[in-house]
């Protein structure tokens, strides 16, 4: 994983609530057995219609997306962090992340930054004041800033230290490799087994 | 966590499969007992393995099915899709080449992966599972600690067993009463949905109880702890009890002998302690309750069958507002319409919510003896190859045809339309599965989410419609009691099969469009 710290580019204001994994990439793009390749999928089911957001010339070329609340909510697929990776961005900001979106950008490089409602709103009304301009978003001092506006966002700290590291999950946690066998050798006989085939 | 109360049943089963304690902000480390891997979500995780040179670590904790993907007609024929084909070659693949278990289509075991694991006896109190599937709470029925997880950690359990996690926070909520005939484990979760909202959960573990949850039987918990994920978080449980060990005991993998003894005896201690505070508390009351189903564009836009589609205008937020209003757009819908007046074009009956065996006992309990309304059309997938097999011994095959409808084979199928099983765009479906959201059953499709009695009186009127609609309502066989196994209820008096019950409710009947 590519290490992060400072994103600037174009932000893309996605006014909406809600906006589920099955929006981001709809099920039908999910037969694919690759992890790269997916941002003709992204959400596909309103790229036909001209007015959206990111259909808007202003926008092209935006690294950053400005959403509304609960964004990324439902099933697991990482296919939508690979699907916004892949069409070009490098920092989702809302004011509420489902679960597991949030945990599967965290492992992609991808930056989910949580603000409050409000100051996404603020920075809404930035960008409808000037669209197209550039946001950058600072994971070393957690801000967001937009022209004279700077507001604050939340991330973990663990996510935060991966993201600048660059770090690989599994290799962590093979550091570990002594502590699992020995829990392993302590696991009760009654917990399941699927082999031998009964 | 303080060192003086109590504790709830997610922290004991959490704090039993530490192995590494987190420090300095960092995650715990946590053994993964049991890792459920299907087509869709592993292709890219088996690949980076074999990038890195990695093996699966623990092969004989790690089961593979096929379901996505699957057709559920002519399985026996090659898939036509290709990329379809290719997938699921894809997982045949890399089953053989690291040694895990799979069940292909055709295989007796083959299903839904959340309908297999409880079934082969997999699933059992006090464990951790995980899936690269969020609907994998439903495995949280038996006490377990389940989540679904994406892609890059489904490599990192299949390397190491272990996952590293952030604590999450508590929440117990309590349902108490008694259900009506003709409400069920499914007008409970959607209801709890209604209530908290499709974030309320969010980085919360859920703990289902009370007195109507504690009659559930285990697939009516299952129904409940399936759509956890629709209230945001990312696993609910139900402490284990005698219906839990009744239900699992003998099963293909359970614990058996002093296996067995040690496990109940060790299970019996998963209970919340009285003195264990949660973080949050939501109460719900069954007796309350009526049959519900969903009116917009996500699992917490619902309300009671007997109630009107909202009005957007009455809703003070302005982004839920604008939220309902773009759903009702989008479900061609309009405000205050009565919620039975809507028309459906299709029912689903099926997938990892509603496609066991008391759900297909429950659905052909309504329907045994009538016939489908004209003009819908009606799909019921059984979850797995066996719970097709045992629906089958019981006649409820027969039912299903003789009714008008397609019995199939087991698969996902239209709960997410990746097979052929779709919606056209325009069409409205009453649907058992578990989201409503935007194209989720095909593109343009529109969904209303409802329990396997509302889809079968649906189907039967060709409106939004409940047992309670029909006339002389059977008393419905519903999942949350102990089913019967010798066929549906009504052997007498079956409802007239050629329309609705009530001359008024027939006259207001709406175009399927409002």
């Amino acid at each position: 994983m590519e290490a992060v710290s400072v994103i600037t580019g174009i932000a893309a204001p996605l006014k909406r609530s809600n906006v589920d994994t099955d929006q981001i990439i709809p099920a039908v793009f999910l037969k694919r057995v690759t992890k790269t390749g997916f941002e003709d999928a992204l959400f596909s089911g309103w790229r036909q219609d001209p007015e959206f957001v990111l259909n808007q010339p202003a926008f092209a070329g935006a690294k950053v997306l400005v959403a509304g609340p609960d964004f990324g909510t439902g099933s697991s697929r990482e296919h939508a962090v690979w699907a916004l990776r892949d069409f070009g961005f490098a920092a989702v900001l809302s004011s509420r992340f489902g679960d597991i979106f949030r945990g599967n950008s965290g492992k992609q490089g991808l930056l989910a930054a949580q603000l409050a409602e409000a100051d996404i709103e603020s920075i809404w009304a930035a960008i409808d004041a000037e669209p197209g301009r550039e946001i950058t978003v600072d994971l070393l001092s957690k801000t967001v800033s937009v022209g004279s506006l700077t507001v604050p966002f939340d991330i973990d700290d663990y996510t935060r230290w991966r993201l600048l590291e660059g770090l690989d999950d599994i290799g962590l946690t093979l550091r570990s490799e002594a502590e699992i066998t020995d829990f392993e050798s302590r696991r009760q006989g009654w917990r399941p087994k699927t082999l031998p085939v009964k | 966590m303080s060192e003086t109360r109590g504790l709830t049943l997610a922290e004991k089963v959490w704090n039993d499969h530490l192995v590494v304690k987190g420090e300095d902000g960092a995650p715990d480390l946590l053994y993964i007992d049991l890792h459920l891997v299907h087509e869709v979500t592993s292709p890219q995780a088996f690949d980076g393995l074999r990038q890195a040179g990695r093996p699966v670590r623990r092969p004989d904790l790690t089961i593979a099915t096929e379901d996505h993907n699957t057709p559920t007609l002519g399985i026996n024929r090659p898939i036509a899709d290709l990329t379809s084909r290719t997938q699921i070659d894809t997982l045949r693949n890399n089953a053989k080449e690291f040694g895990v278990r799979l069940h292909s289509l055709g295989d007796v075991e083959q299903g839904i992966v959340h309908v297999v694991g409880p079934q082969l006896g997999l699933t059992m109190p006090g464990i951790t599972v995980v899936c690269g599937d969020s609907h994998t709470s439903t495995h949280g029925a038996f006490g377990a600690m389940a989540f679904g997880i994406g892609t890059s950690e489904v490599e990192h359990v299949l390397a190491t067993q272990t996952l590293p996690l952030k604590a999450f926070k508590t929440m117990a909520i309590t349902v108490e009463g008694t259900l009506r005939p003709g409400v069920t484990a499914k007008d409970i979760i959607l209801a709890v949905i209604a209530k908290i909202g499709t974030g309320g959960g969010q980085g919360y573990v859920l703990e289902y109880r009370g007195s109507a949850i504690r009659s559930l039987s285990m697939e009516g918990r299952m129904t409940v702890c399936n759509m956890s994920i629709e209230a945001g978080a990312r696993a609910g449980m139900v402490a284990p009890d005698q219906i839990t060990y009744d239900y699992l005991e003998g099963r293909p993998h359970a614990p058996a002998g002093a296996d067995w003894h040690e496990a109940v005896a060790y299970w019996d201690t998963l209970q919340t302690d009285d003195d264990a505070v949660f973080d949050a508390e939501v109460f719900l009351d069954a007796d309350a309750l009526e049959p519900f189903v969903t009116w917009g564009t996500n699992p917490g836009q619902g309300v009671s069958l007997s109630e009107n589609v909202p009005d957007p205008s009455t809703i003070i937020d302005a982004n839920d507002r604008a939220n309902a209003e773009r759903a009702l757009e989008y479900m061609a819908l309009t405000a205050n319409t009565p919620m039975k007046e809507i028309a459906v074009d299709a029912v689903f009956m099926g997938s990892c919510t509603n496609s066991r065996i008391e759900d297909l006992r429950a659905f052909a309990s309504v329907i045994k003896g009538q016939k489908k309304a004209d003009n819908v059309r009606v799909m019921v997938v059984p979850g797995s190859a066996r719970v097709r097999i045992e629906a089958e011994a019981e006649g409820i095959d027969r039912i299903v045809e003789e009714f008008g409808a397609e019995w199939r084979f087991a698969g996902c199928s239209m709960c997410l339309g990746m097979n052929p099983d779709q919606l056209a765009p325009g069409e409205r479906c009453a649907s058992t599965s578990n989201r409503n959201f935007e194209g989720r059953q095909g593109k343009g499709g529109r969904t209303h989410l409802v329990s396997p009695l509302v889809a079968a009186a649906t189907a039967i009127r060709g409106t939004l419609s409940s047992p309670w609609d029909l006339e002389q309502a059977p008393e419905p066989d519903t999942t949350d009691g102990p089913a019967t196994t010798d066929g549906p209820a009504t052997t007498d008096g079956p409802a007239t099969t050629d329309g609705p019950a009530t001359t008024d409710e027939l006259a207001t009947t709406a175009p399927k469009a409002v």
